[in-house]
């Protein structure tokens, strides 16, 4: 137990956090939205994230993107980045609900069968990376930890008054990216005509389906949706730690899920104050005790809020609360 | 495809059994049994050939069998939670763990947990509990486990408790991990006891020389479990937990006490995995944290539902397969998670009962396919 490095740095320790926490939001947003509709645990939404990072990482060596160019060769090959790892994470995610989720659907299936197709996707797409693709084009696929170059600079942008706590650019670009696509994605789906279906689904998807609401294209809409947060937040997790991995996917999807359920699961802006607050509380922990209990406070985080506000801290909600 | 699983089904070897003369079905148990116990020497030429150690990279084909063997007897503890009551248990390797842990903390010299116990009472450096003593240790571990996780987990809704188990399993790892002045850390623990039994030449009964003996244990024991595991399946308790399983508010509503006939299946899946954890221990002689990695959670959960979760015969069938398939084709090595992962895919979504479905749940599934059929063709 050491609480002064927690103090003394408190004020770092928690911008650290918000930018994990992000990171963890952006990825909840596939989980809670598929749950929302489909009342289902997405386990291959975790690699659906870790095929973003390695699309990343095609990008820049497609582009021979490496650290120190010029502002606009970054600027294009961040934004190309992201584009592409949206495409390619939200590829994924609709290919996982073709392969492995509509057959079932079709047959009825309890939803514990979901659950084992969706760890086999999850299996089938690691080892893709691990295995199969290794031993077709060799490194940098395989089991080891894969650099990807830093293609934004790190600097120091300001320093936060009174605390003098800087700001690097990376962190300044993950929240507020984070943040401006959580806004987005809350719009779409509380405003647009496509959003109202979503909702309307979630709500109760036999009346939805009377009111001339297709169920397998919202079904589809929200694997897209989630695939591109996904992608979003590999980009931004690339940015800020530089490295991807084959099974990168999983310790990510778990804390996110664990985030999405925090806030209340099929609630959007839940996943945000969820993954948030569960990066803040896994940076602290690792000051006060230390980095290997960091997996072990996020779980039990998870029982304490389950057992003392089983729908979370905002409510379960992509329509209204259901049970 | 479907054709030939429509002709299989035909066979309906189930009611077949069932029709049979009660002399015919003691028969061929015992044949069955018999022709287990005689599997390590398997030796006659075409059958030989599922024998593992046959390329040189191959793994001991006792040591293997005993393997299969106790992970059939964690699959059939997995079956009375997943399969009987219809709780998703992700962290079963949790209490695996712990069974192991509890025989190793508990029975090795080397354990710390021994070594405070030796220098507080003034024991000799030889002094360690038996390993007798360690059964009940074990059991009584993962059992308490077992209700303190699902105590405040149980009332929560089922993809809940997925989630919250799989937090348990990595949890205990990474506190054995951790725990460094309790569990040994990542170093882990040797000098595990094994179960007393006659000296033979100059060795103890139970070595790691003589695998089928081990293997020869763990059938016994499992086939006490299978037996157990049946009896429950239709007493009252399994009744009420086939209640639940179908539809909780109902069961309530008819007096079923939903949370307690739950947590009793919890308790006892997890003293099952307990006990089968203790007998991996036990045959290792080392237990490390590295053995409890969550992927064996999700092995477990395979094994029931591959075979066709409700059905004991149907689990016993996927834990061997899930078990001797790897060992079986070593030489594929790197390509057998990938291999796994699309056999998951595929056999689920081909057939979601199951291989060998438990006829009720294969009943189930149809009715419910039927349903989705007739709200397809209403919208």
């Amino acid at each position: 137990m050491d609480f002064d490095a927690l103090i003394n740095g408190l004020d770092r320790h928690t911008l650290d956090g918000i930018t994990r926490g992000s990171i963890y939001a952006l990825v909840a947003l596939g989980y809670t939205m598929v749950y929302g509709v489909m009342k289902l645990i997405n386990f291959a939404h975790s690699e659906v994230f870790m095929v973003g990072t390695w699309t990343v990482l095609g990008t820049y060596t497609v582009l021979g993107a490496t650290a120190g160019m010029g502002v606009g060769m970054v600027i294009a090959a961040t934004l190309l980045a992201l584009l592409a790892a949206m495409l390619a994470s939200a590829g994924t995610a609709l290919a996982v609900e073709r392969i492995a989720y509509r057959p079932l659907r079709k047959k009825g299936a309890p939803p514990l069968i979901f659950l084992i197709t969706g760890i086999g996707c999850s299996l089938v797409l690691v080892e893709t990376f691990g295995q199969v693709l290794r031993a077709f084009f060799g490194p940098p696929f395989g089991r080891v930890t894969v650099n990807i170059p830093s293609v934004i600079e790190t600097k120091v942008v300001f320093t936060i008054p009174g605390i003098d706590l800087p700001v690097t650019n990376t962190r300044l670009l993950i929240i507020i990216g984070a943040i401006v696509m959580m806004i987005a994605l809350d719009t779409f789906v509380n405003k647009s005509r496509l959003g109202r279906g979503v909702r309307a689904v979630a709500q109760d998807p036999d009346t939805a389906s009377l009111m001339g609401v297709n169920q397998e294209r919202v079904i589809m809409l929200v694997f897209v949706l989630g695939g591109a947060m996904a992608g979003v937040a590999a980009l931004l997790f690339t940015i800020q730690y530089d490295i991807t991995k084959f099974d990168i996917g999983f310790i990510i999807g778990i804390k996110a899920f664990t985030a999405a359920v925090l806030g209340g699961i099929g609630n959007l802006r839940g996943a945000l104050v969820g993954g948030l607050l569960l990066g803040v509380v896994e940076v602290y922990a690792s000051q006060i005790w230390d980095s290997s209990w960091t997996d072990v406070t996020a779980f039990i985080v998870l029982v304490l809020v389950l057992m003392f506000r089983p729908t979370g801290l905002l409510g379960e909600s992509l329509g209204k609360a259901r049970a | 495809m479907s054709q030939i699983l429509d002709s299989y089904r035909g066979l309906q070897l189930g009611n077949r059994w069932d029709r049979a003369p009660k002399w015919f079905r003691t028969v061929a148990l015992l044949l069955v049994v018999a022709f287990a116990f005689y599997l390590p020497f398997l030796n006659i030429l075409p059958f030989a050939y599922i024998r593992t150690d046959l390329n040189p990279t191959g793994s001991d084909w006792a040591s293997v069998l005993f393997l299969i063997v106790v992970y059939m007897i964690a699959a059939v503890g997995l079956n009375v939670v997943i399969g009987f009551a219809g709780l998703l248990d992700l962290g079963y390797v949790g209490f695996y763990a712990l069974g192991a842990y509890s025989v190793a903390l508990f029975g090795s010299p080397s354990s710390p947990v021994v070594q405070a116990l030796q220098s507080r009472f003034d024991l000799s450096e030889e002094w360690a509990v038996p390993f007798v003593m360690c059964i009940p240790i074990a059991i009584a571990m993962s059992l308490t486990a077992g209700v303190i996780l699902g105590a405040p987990t149980l009332r929560l809704r089922g993809d809940y408790l997925a989630i919250v188990t799989l937090g348990f399993g990595e949890i205990i790892r990474i506190t054995a991990r951790n725990l460094d002045n309790v569990t040994g850390g990542a170093a882990g623990i040797t000098q595990v006891p094994v179960p007393p039994g006659p000296e033979i030449d100059g060795r103890s009964f139970f070595n790691t020389i003589d695998a089928e003996r081990w293997y020869w244990l763990a059938l016994v024991i499992l086939i006490l479990i299978v037996w157990l595991a049946s009896r429950l399946e239709h007493s009252r308790v399994g009744r009420a937990w086939l209640a639940i399983r179908e539809d909780e508010d109902a069961a309530a509503v008819m007096g079923v006490a939903g949370f307690k006939f739950k947590l009793w299946a919890f308790a006892i899946g997890a003293s099952v995995g307990g006990l089968a954890g203790l007998l991996f221990g036990s045959k290792q002689q080392y237990v490390e944290p590295n053995a409890f990695m969550l992927n064996l959670s999700f092995l477990f959960v395979a094994m029931v539902v591959i075979g066709g979760s409700g059905n004991i015969v149907g689990v016993l069938v996927g834990a061997f397969l899930l078990t001797y398939l790897p060992e079986r084709f070593r030489e594929l090595q790197e390509w057998r998670p990938f291999a796994f992962g699309l056999a998951l895919v595929l056999v689920m979504v081909l057939r979601p009962q199951g291989l060998v479905p438990s006829r009720r749940r294969a009943a189930e599934i149809e009715d419910r396919r039927h349903e989705a059929e007739e709200a397809a063709a209403d919208a």
